[in-house]
Order: structure tokens, then sequence, then C-alpha cells
């Protein structure tokens, strides 16, 4: 879509962290600045105006979820690839929810981290084979066929099978292959799960987002 | 008021209030009357106790202490009024009990008062020299204990029952009671005490627990990786475990995950592959059920594909596993991105695929399925049905 390098702005409270970042994604990014605090963060990010703000979860003062917020209000459409140590579902679903297009661990190397902030560039969803496994955790139960928005409540058998891929360790090109469908037509599967999982009310999400604070 | 009084004349209130009574009773309630007069006119402890204030001793007092004081007040106003209306029972029974009843005030109240010194949140008064109120305090219990002993005594003569053999039980009776009156105070406080001291025991108790247990994970594991600095795999293999451990450790406090769930013992197994073949093995389980005999089976042949991935496919990690469990059966898939292998090239007397996967599959009714390719890796698939819990339950 876009061409040249993606721009990154990095957000983390952990200075040793940022410059681990920033070494690995040499070459393959320009990263135009990093911050370590949410007010540092915002300005950063509304200054710099990045394609893809790396954005740790855990941080002092409201952590991602805040930055994602106080950004949203001047700049609706930027663009959030969360980056986290922890595995936890309530933080994967609520920084999800705040509205980042992606969530990776920082244990990814740099090259699939890159890989994955071209994707969330480009308006894709970025999921890793354990956001995969809370997404059909959390869409598992069956729940009271009066209450189902079957636009929001419910995963497609199609994507489904795209997030089992996905959970057993495929790529998206090879789910692609698999599925015989095109790789595009992934990326849409993964965006409409994405969308789900941020306007569904199914009682898992919300207590996930309730126990994080996120519904006021 | 007579607290204000308290702190004008610098005699403490509990003499105050006791004299007090006493001059009620004596002039038969008129000084009831003087103390009306005497609270309208004097201005509260709150208002005087600035500019005269007497350290140490004023903070003894406060408005718990006035109401009490009034109440006591309205209950002899009550009781002179009774008494006059002649629904008495006899001098000889109410006034020891009335006394009895002051002292026992007394030493509730200081021993409420003992008790909340050592909260915390009174920390920022203990600098100051505490020997006033200890001396208050002292001369107050015994004060009390007076009061008590002497309402006995009062009660005892007056009954004539002093020196009566017959009325010994009596006696016994009474004398119990007013020791009863004087200990239940220092023995509630010997139980708070107790009770604070349990829970900084504990506390403490807690504090040790978590020091012991970083010293004996974290410490250890720090100490190993600057030795084996020279060996990444190593390092790496020493810090993953570690990382594991110490989630496991803040997730579930202390408690690890049911024994008896599939999910449960998957999750072991992939920790012991990892552990002992110095591999990353990335888990995700969807669902998780009870275990029974079809899912020993997948949890064994999935254990098998585990150790060949881990033997056969280290580089480029991770190997990737996933199991979902649903009503009607489990799947799992293992994943590695390795070299790959023909798996019509595998000789008969290699059994690992053949018989430890395929086999133990098929023989506990499920499949199990081996997809390999020179540069796409291997992946073993595993299914098998399961009766569901609710028609079991139902058999």
């Amino acid at each position: 879509m876009s061409t040249g390098l993606p721009t990154v702005v990095i957000v983390d409270d952990h200075a040793l962290f940022r410059a681990g970042v920033h070494a690995e994604l040499e070459g393959l990014v320009e990263v135009r600045a990093d911050a370590g605090t949410v007010e540092e963060a915002v300005a950063t990010i509304l200054r710099e105006k990045p394609d893809v703000v790396l954005l740790d979860v855990h941080m002092p003062g409201g952590g991602g979820v805040e930055v994602i917020r106080e950004v949203a209000r001047d700049r609706p459409a930027q663009r959030f690839l969360a980056l986290s140590v922890s595995d936890a579902a309530e933080d994967v679903i609520a920084v999800i929810r705040a509205g980042a297009r992606g969530y990776v661990t920082k244990s990814i190397s740099g090259h699939e981290l890159a890989d994955a902030i071209g994707r969330v560039r480009d308006g894709d969803a970025v999921f890793s084979p354990r956001l995969a496994g809370f997404v059909l955790d959390a869409f598992h139960g069956e729940i009271p066929a009066a209450e189902v928005d079957p636009e929001l409540d419910q995963l497609t058998r199609r994507e489904r099978e795209v997030l089992r891929l996905i959970a057993r360790g495929y790529l998206y090109k090879e789910i692609a292959l698999r599925l015989d469908i095109s790789p595009k037509t992934v990326e849409a599967h993964v965006s409409a799960v994405l969308r789900k999982l941020q306007l569904s009310s199914r009682h898992e999400l919300s207590r996930w987002a309730v126990e994080r604070r996120l519904v006021e | 008021m007579l607290a204000g009084l308290a702190a004008r004349t610098g005699i403490d209130v509990a003499i105050l209030r006791v004299v007090f009574v006493i001059a009620a009773v004596a002039t038969g309630g008129l000084a009831l009357l003087g103390y009306l007069v005497a609270w309208a006119a004097l201005p509260s402890m709150d208002g005087a106790s600035a500019p005269l204030a007497l350290p140490g001793r004023l903070p003894r007092v406060r408005g718990g202490g006035r109401v009490a004081a009034g109440v006591g007040l309205l209950t002899l106003s009550a009781l002179l009024a009774f008494r006059e209306l002649g629904i008495w029972w006899s001098d000889a029974l109410v006034w020891p009990l009335v006394l009895a009843a002051f002292g026992a005030a007394l030493l509730w109240e200081r021993s409420r008062a003992d008790s909340t010194v050592d909260q915390p949140a009174r920390a920022d008064a203990a600098p100051r020299d505490p020997s006033p109120t200890r001396l208050t305090d002292a001369y107050r219990g015994v004060f009390g204990v007076l009061l008590v002993a002497g309402a006995a005594l009062l009660f005892l003569s007056s009954n004539h029952i002093l020196g009566g053999l017959r009325d010994a039980a009596l006696t016994a009776v009474v004398v119990v009671v007013a020791i009863a009156l004087i200990l239940a105070p220092f023995l509630w406080r010997l139980g708070r005490n107790l009770a604070s001291e349990r829970a900084e025991r504990i506390r403490s108790q807690e504090r040790a627990e978590l020091a012991a247990h970083l010293h004996d994970s974290v410490l250890q594991t720090l100490t190993l990786v600057q030795k084996r600095a020279d060996d990444p795999r190593e390092v790496a293999a020493l810090a993953r475990r570690q990382e594991r451990e110490l989630r496991d450790w803040l997730a579930d406090d202390g408690h690890r995950s049911a024994e008896q769930s599939f999910a449960g013992a998957l999750r072991r197994l992939a920790e012991k592959i990892e552990d002992d073949h110095r591999v990353a093995v990335e888990l995700v389980v969807v669902g998780d059920c009870e275990l029974d005999e079809s899912v020993e089976a997948v949890l064994g042949a999935a254990g098998e594909a585990l150790l060949n991935a881990a033997k056969h496919a280290p580089e480029p990690g991770p190997i990737r596993a996933y199991a979902e469990v649903e009503d009607t059966g489990i799947e799992a898939y293992v994943r590695d991105r390795g070299p790959g292998f023909d798996i019509g090239g595998v000789p008969p007397d290699r059994r690992g695929v053949r018989e430890s996967i395929v086999g133990r599959m098929e023989r506990a009714g499920g499949r199990a399925d081996v997809r390999s390719s020179p540069d796409g890796g291997t992946e073993v698939s595993l299914a098998i049905g399961r009766i569901p819990a609710r028609a079991r339950d139902s058999r």
C-alpha cells in the first residue's frame, strides 16, 4: 500500500527494552522516536505521526490502553501494535478492545516484528498464535440464542478455520495455500475477527474488559 | 462539660465525673440541675482546649467520653426519679450496682485506649512523651478496680451477709462477678493483642515465603546464567524455565493448574520437553476436560510428536503445539519448522511415529496424520472423538 519503510514510534517504560527493539529493527523500519511515559508518548505520537506505534501494555499511569485513548481524541486513525511480556487474556483483550490492531509478545524476533509492523501499517490485523487461541476460547461457549448478535457475537466457520491455523503456527500465506483462498482473503477474515473482538458484547470479553476497568 | 472543667482545673475528668455523681446522689439530684447550667455556660471541650491545653492529658478526652458521661447522668437521673416514685428495689442493691458500673466503665475505656495506641494510624502521636498518659491510665485503672471492689463490699455489707455462713455461696458469686468485671477488659485486651500479633506474624511469614521463593528460583537462575554465559542455548533454556515458573507462580499464587486436566497435563508435557531438550515449545490450548482413556491417548501421542520435533527439528524454533477440546472430540497439532522428512523412508525399526503416534491413536479409536515437506517443516495432527460429558452423565 504505502511505499518505503514504515515509520515507527516505540513506547515502553523500560529504556533497555526500547534500545533492544531499536537495534533489532535497524534497517527494517524507520524508528522516528521513542517514549517512556504515557504523557511523553502521547505528545511524541501526535508530533511524529508515525505509521505504527509499538506500544507496551504495562506502563505506569494507565498503560498502553491510556495512550491509545488519549491519542484517539486527536488522531483516531493512528495504528497501534501492542507488545507485551504478558500473555494474560485480560491484557490482550483489553488492549485490542481499546483499539490496537494487533498483539505480539516481546519474545518475537526482529524480522517477525518488522513484518507485523508492515501489516499493521497496511491496515491489517496481527494475531499471534496465542491471541488466536484466546479468541477461540472467548468465542467458544454457547450463548443464549436470543442474545446473539450474529454480526458480532459469533465467528463464521471460515474465521474459525483461519484462527485455528494461526494458533497452529501457520503464516498467512500458508493459511491461504491450505484453505485455497488468497492471502488478502485471509487478511479480511482476520480483520473481521478483530472487529468482532472490539465490538462484541459477549460476556467473556465484557468480563475481561470490566476487570481491566475498560467499561465505565 | 466535665471534660472542659477538667481541662481548666487540671484534675482528671474521671475523678470529676465520679465526684459529680456522688454529689448528685447526696443532694438528691440537685447537682444534676447544676450540671445542666454549667454545661450551657462553660465552653465546650473543643473550643476551650486550645489556649489552656495541658499537654499529655487532653488527648485522652474525646467526644465519646462526654457522651458516655451524659448517658450515665441521664441514667442516674432516671434512677433517682424512679426512687422518688417508689419504683425501687433497695438502696443496698442499686448504689453498689451504679458504682460497679462506673468502675467497669473506667476499666473498659482504659483498655480500649491502650489497644488503639498500638494501631499504625496513631503512629504520628507516638513520639510524644507518653508518661503523663501512662500515669493517668495507671491510676484510672486502680480507681476502676477500687470502685468495683468497693461496690461489691458495699453490696455485701449493706445486705448483712458478709459473715453469714448460709450466704457464703452468694458471697462467692458476688466476688466472682466483681473479679470478672475487673478482669474482663484485660482479657479482652489480651485477645486483641494476640490477634494483631497473629496478623503481624502472618504478614512476616508471607514476606519470608516471598523472599525464599525469589532466592530459590530467580537468584539461582541468575547465578546459573552467569556461569553458563558462553552457552547461549543453555542460557536461553534457563531463562525460559525461570520465566515459566515465575509466571505460574504469579498467576496461580503458588497453586498449579488442576492436576487432573488435559490442558494441565499437556502443559507439563511441553515443559518437560523444553527442559530435557533445550528447545522452545509454544503451547496454545483452547477448552479443557478431565483425563480419561481417549484423552490419555492424545497426550501420549502429542508427547511423542513433541519429542520427535525436539530431537529432529529444534531449529528454527519454536515448536508449536495447539490443542482444542470440543464437546465432541479433541484435536491436537504439533508443528515444527525443521527440515522435514520422508514418511515412507522411515525404517521399520524406528517405531516412534508408527507405533507411538499413529498406532496409539488408532487403538484408542482416533486417528493421526503426519505431514512433512522438505522446507515447510512437519506437522502431526491428532484427532479423537469424545463422549460428551452430558451424555456420559445420563447413562
